[in-house]
């Protein structure tokens, strides 16, 4: 693995011992896609650090603040900090509950004397796993190998709030074998939304049908992503339709972790 | 409590901290009189050659057509020419500048000159601009004797006259060269900024050319 | 029109099977988002002019009253009069009242949104004045008795062969055998009527895109030339204009110009750009003989000093609306209100209450993209967001999805419990979803599988496998040291 040696973040990390990396699982990789959490782990540590998994998560909030539900957010945010604002970097392996940690904690606890200093210095410390990687760590290779052609779509809330678009491409086109077909707007939504996709599911359905005709054009036999929402509907999606593109998190790739079945499996 | 009153007094409760508002006051004064002028592209700074070959560039990209004539006396020619090629009538429609009322007409002997605003029944009409603006190709035209506004929009051809030297790089010279003609806070009844012949995207996002205002826009540009 | 926001889902369903709708909404892409981008792309200064409309406007929102003081004054001095309206039933009557002064049976009218707002066709009509819409877009829904479903493109639910049967339908008075299969034809055409029209009214009614203190002016951008014709043929020039349109000075509208018709239609700079300061002087041959301004309020001072505020940096440039997916499935007139897309779902709720338009800002995925091109940098998730959350307090967030959330969020807070439930649940999820590794329907879960499989969990959860992980791990240190 090829990186620089010293971490470049605005938080200070004793040079003497690894950084203390907590990862926030999120709920979904938790519940239904573990390998994604351990392909996380793998690549942290490959990256020089050390990982902790606080026991005390469930969720980010993020199903209770969209729904405009506010004293149950703070009560989870409060957890949330509570439980990992004593680590060096926190590391979400998802773009959306990146942003929910890194961009929405502080703006829910603006105002508030008691928490908001607690909340900007924990947001400071928190990452999305590939730009952790790439723009913390510096990797630039994490030595995973893959022969496919795959598509990337670019999640939502890591695309507009955390700004990571390139830091995936860069480390997939280090992966060895693996070929990436940019579809048509890959940066465009997929429809998911989070309890969007229950609350209207026609209307979702209609921007996941264009989003999965992008995909079937990009000719690309494994779609990836950065958030495993945006995946399970895109999956859900093709697959009901027969399709044998697989989707994986694109961490699952980076960390050459790929004999886990597909995301909704890799039959027709 | 009249509308005003009311609106204004709402506003207030929520602008207005404490008893005093100078300093509110004097920001609004401030802005009034400095007029800040905010980001002006780089775009349009340029060498005036430059600028003159930018303002073409911009005003051939929105549709309309450009020639160039030595001095105002090369007008009467280049319109008549301008009116055969496009099969027009030999008439035209021209308010009471100056510069065009020199130009010296009676050399084109069959053009029919008519004068004042547009009665909706002129092909082609001639017009004075105050200035060009290179960055969006662009032409000012400001109401009046001069110019009537009617001229800009009723005939199906618009042919405007400017002078290579009035061509500014971007929209902020616009002011001023208005606050020195009428001073400063004060402008002619109408400013037309006009960018190309009229268009219309209505009809499903097509762009078409010839909407309601001149089907066709043709630009002179004097060096002089 | 009425506002029909509450049946947001049965009218979006609708459009979602119209075929006709479906076709039309695949302009929007084509017409509107690669330009745009490519606008934006050639000039470098595009993102810093955003930060300066954004602040331009904050301050002019920050001294409003004072602006709105300076801008009467110097309409008033240029001989124009300026009439202020609270709401849309003061505009209506002022609109009338300077109608009927002028004695006209019919106006015509520039393209304008807070016209549509307020209702006035529809009033002036049930008070014998007959309003004409001229521009295209606009002329053509109103032919057929409909309201724009985009903020700059009126007409963009409709494909041509609609538009052909309308005018045919209507300009009974041209030959049958007229060919009108290209929209150059149905332009001509419309052209052709309406000529006639702009010499026939008295009163002219445009909007504004700005309003300047510095010299009292309202400004007008348009690409047809019918809002210049609109205001300089009549007799009578009324600008409805809400109060928000307000700009300090000149050079603040040049700011403001260089992205609005980039992030509207991808121009440079729209066709006419014109600024109008009162009426006909001495002296001048055209231009209309009276000036009146409405100053409209509608609910725009309460929504200062709230979290909606930034809603009225909005300029109207339908940018959010084009690169909506939600908007770009559904069309706009599923919103059922005057405002449809992105910009609509903030300010819906803020002019009508959250009551009854609560799902216009629960429809959207958050997906960011509208708040990415704004011009003018409105937070529009964020405020709609703001609407569920005033929702939500005030219990108007349907029961089911109410004590479904309140049930996730009892085990969300109490990790111990939820660990607990997961451990058994999701395994046993996991066995059900099979070697397929997918479900085509499970119970709870129609919403989602109605469209698309749920893709089954792996096994047992992350945090189970992990403690099971580090148990083993401090076994083999243990076993080490001893
Ligand atoms: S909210 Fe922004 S993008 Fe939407 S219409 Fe208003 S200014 Fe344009």
């Amino acid at each position: 693995m090829n990186q620089s040696n010293t971490p470049t973040s605005g938080v200070s990390v004793d040079s003497e011992r690894r950084p203390r990396v907590a990862l926030f699982v999120t709920c979904l990789v938790d519940l239904f896609r573990p390998s994604v959490g351990f392909a996380a782990v793998k690549l942290i540590e490959d990256a020089g650090c050390e990982v902790h998994v606080p026991a005390a998560q469930t969720c980010c909030g993020q199903p209770a603040y969209n729904s405009g539900d506010k004293a149950d957010t703070r009560e989870i945010a409060e957890q949330v900090i509570e439980a990992f604002e004593g680590f060096d970097f926190i590391v979400a392996p998802s773009g959306s509950c990146g942003a929910m940690l890194k961009k929405h904690y502080p703006e829910l606890f603006a105002g508030d004397p008691a928490w908001e200093g607690r909340a900007n210095a924990f947001s400071e410390k928190c990452h999305e796993l590939v730009s952790f990687l790439t723009d913390v760590m510096m990797v630039r290779d994490t030595g995973a190998a893959l022969s496919a052609e795959v598509t990337y779509h670019d999640s939502c809330s890591g695309l507009r709030e955390l700004g990571i678009k390139e830091q995936p491409r860069k480390l997939l086109g280090a992966v060895d074998g693996l070929t990436l077909r940019e579809m048509k707007d890959p940066d465009v939504c997929c429809g998911f939304g989070g309890t969007f996709c229950v609350k209207y599911p026609d209307i979702s359905n209609s921007i996941v049908t264009k989003k999965t005709g992008n995909i079937d054009a990009s000719k690309a036999d494994m779609l990836l992503a950065g958030d495993l929402g945006c995946l399970m509907n895109m999956a859900g999606k093709l697959k009901r339709a027969g399709s044998s593109v697989e989707f994986r998190r694109v961490a699952e790739v980076l960390a050459g972790m790929t004999d886990t079945p597909p995301i909704a499996g890799s039959g027709k | 409590m009249s509308a005003r009153d009311s609106i204004l007094t709402k506003i207030r409760q929520v602008n207005v901290a404490g008893s005093d508002d100078t300093a509110r006051k004097q920001a609004v004064a401030a802005r009034l009189s400095d007029s800040p002028r905010g980001i002006v592209p780089a775009r349009g700074q340029l060498p005036d050659s430059e600028r003159r070959a930018l303002f073409e560039a911009m005003a051939q990209k929105f549709a309309a057509t450009i020639s160039s004539v030595a001095d105002y006396s090369d007008i009467p020619r280049a319109v008549s020419g301008y009116l055969r090629e496009h099969n027009l009538p030999a008439d035209i429609r021209i308010g009471d500048d100056e510069r065009l009322a020199k130009a010296g007409w009676d050399k084109e002997r069959t053009l029919e000159i008519r004068h004042g605003a547009s009665d909706g029944g002129d092909m082609t009409a001639v017009s004075h601009a105050l200035a060009g603006i290179a960055e969006t190709g662009t032409v000012a035209l400001a109401s009046g004797t001069d110019n009537p506004t009617t001229l800009n929009f009723l005939p199906e051809h618009h042919i405007v006259v400017l002078k290579a030297s009035d061509i500014d790089g971007d929209l902020e010279s616009i002011w001023d060269r208005l606050r020195e003609k009428f001073g400063k806070g004060q402008m002619p009844r109408a400013l037309n900024l006009v960018t190309g012949p009229s268009r219309s995207g209505d009809i499903e996002q097509k762009i078409l050319l010839g909407a309601h205002g001149p089907r066709a826009l043709h630009l002179i540009i004097v060096d002089e | 029109m009425q506002l029909t926001s509450d049946r947001f889902k049965q009218q979006a369903q609708k459009a979602l099977v119209d075929a006709q709708l479906q076709r039309a909404l695949l302009n929007v892409e084509k017409g509107f988002i690669g330009k745009r981008q490519m606008a934006a792309d050639a000039l470098p200064e595009f993102e810093a002019l955003r930060d300066n409309a954004r602040d331009i406007k904050n301050h002019t929102l920050a001294h409003l009253d004072l602006y709105l003081e300076a801008y009467e004054k110097k309409v008033t001095e240029a001989g124009g009069i300026v009439h202020w309206a609270e709401n849309a039933e003061d505009a209506r009557r002022i609109v009338l009242d300077i109608c009927r002064k002028a004695g006209t049976k019919t106006v015509n009218k520039g393209k304008s949104m807070i016209t549509e707002e307020i209702d006035l066709n529809d009033y002036l009509a049930a008070n014998g004045i007959t309003p004409v819409e001229t521009d295209l877009g606009e002329y053509i829904i109103q032919l057929r008795g409909e309201h724009p479903s985009h903020i700059i493109a009126p007409a963009v639910h409709l494909n041509k062969e609609q538009v052909e049967g309308d005018f045919r339908r209507v300009h009974t008075h041209l030959a049958e055998a007229r060919d009108l299969s290209e929209p150059a034809a149905l332009l001509s055409e419309a052209r052709e009527v309406l000529r006639k029209q702009y010499f026939e009214a008295k009163v002219g009614i445009t909007g504004a895109n700005f309003l300047i203190a510095e010299t009292g002016s309202s400004v007008i951008v348009t690409n047809e030339g019918n809002g210049d014709l609109t205001q300089t043929l009549a007799d009578v020039h009324v600008v409805v204009a809400s109060i928000e349109k307000m700009v300090p000075t000149l050079e603040d509208t040049a700011q403001i110009l260089r992205l609005l018709a980039r992030s509207a239609t991808g121009q440079d700079m729209s066709c006419y750009t014109t600024y109008s300061t009162g009426p006909r002087r001495e002296g001048d041959p055209d231009g209309p003989k009276e000036y009146h301004v409405v100053l409209l309020d509608n609910g725009r001072s309460s929504m200062l000093g709230t979290e909606y505020q930034e809603m009225l940096r909005c300029i109207r440039c339908g940018a959010c609306m084009n690169h909506c997916p939600v908007y770009q499935s559904v069309g706009g007139h599923a919103y059922g209100s005057v405002y449809p897309g992105p910009m609509g779902a903030v300010l819906t709720p803020s002019l009508n209450g959250i009551e009854k338009t609560g799902q216009l800002p629960n429809a959207s995925t958050f997906c960011g993209r509208c708040e990415a091109v704004c011009p003018m940098r409105i937070p529009l998730p964020k405020m709609m967001r703001h609407w569920r959350e005033r929702e939500f307090e005030k219990h108007l967030t349907p029961a089911t999805a109410r004590y479904g959330l309140k049930l996730w969020a009892f085990f969300a807070k109490r990790p111990k419990l939820y660990r607990l439930a997961v451990s058994f649940g999701i395994p046993a999820l996991s066995a059900l979803g099979g070697t397929k590794h997918r479900f085509r329907a499970l119970p709870f879960a129609g919403g989602w599988t109605r469209h698309r499989d749920l893709p089954a969990p792996e096994g047992r959860t992350f945090q189970q496998q992990w403690q099971q992980r580090e148990a083993l791990k401090q076994n083999v240190d243990q076993k080490r040291a001893a």
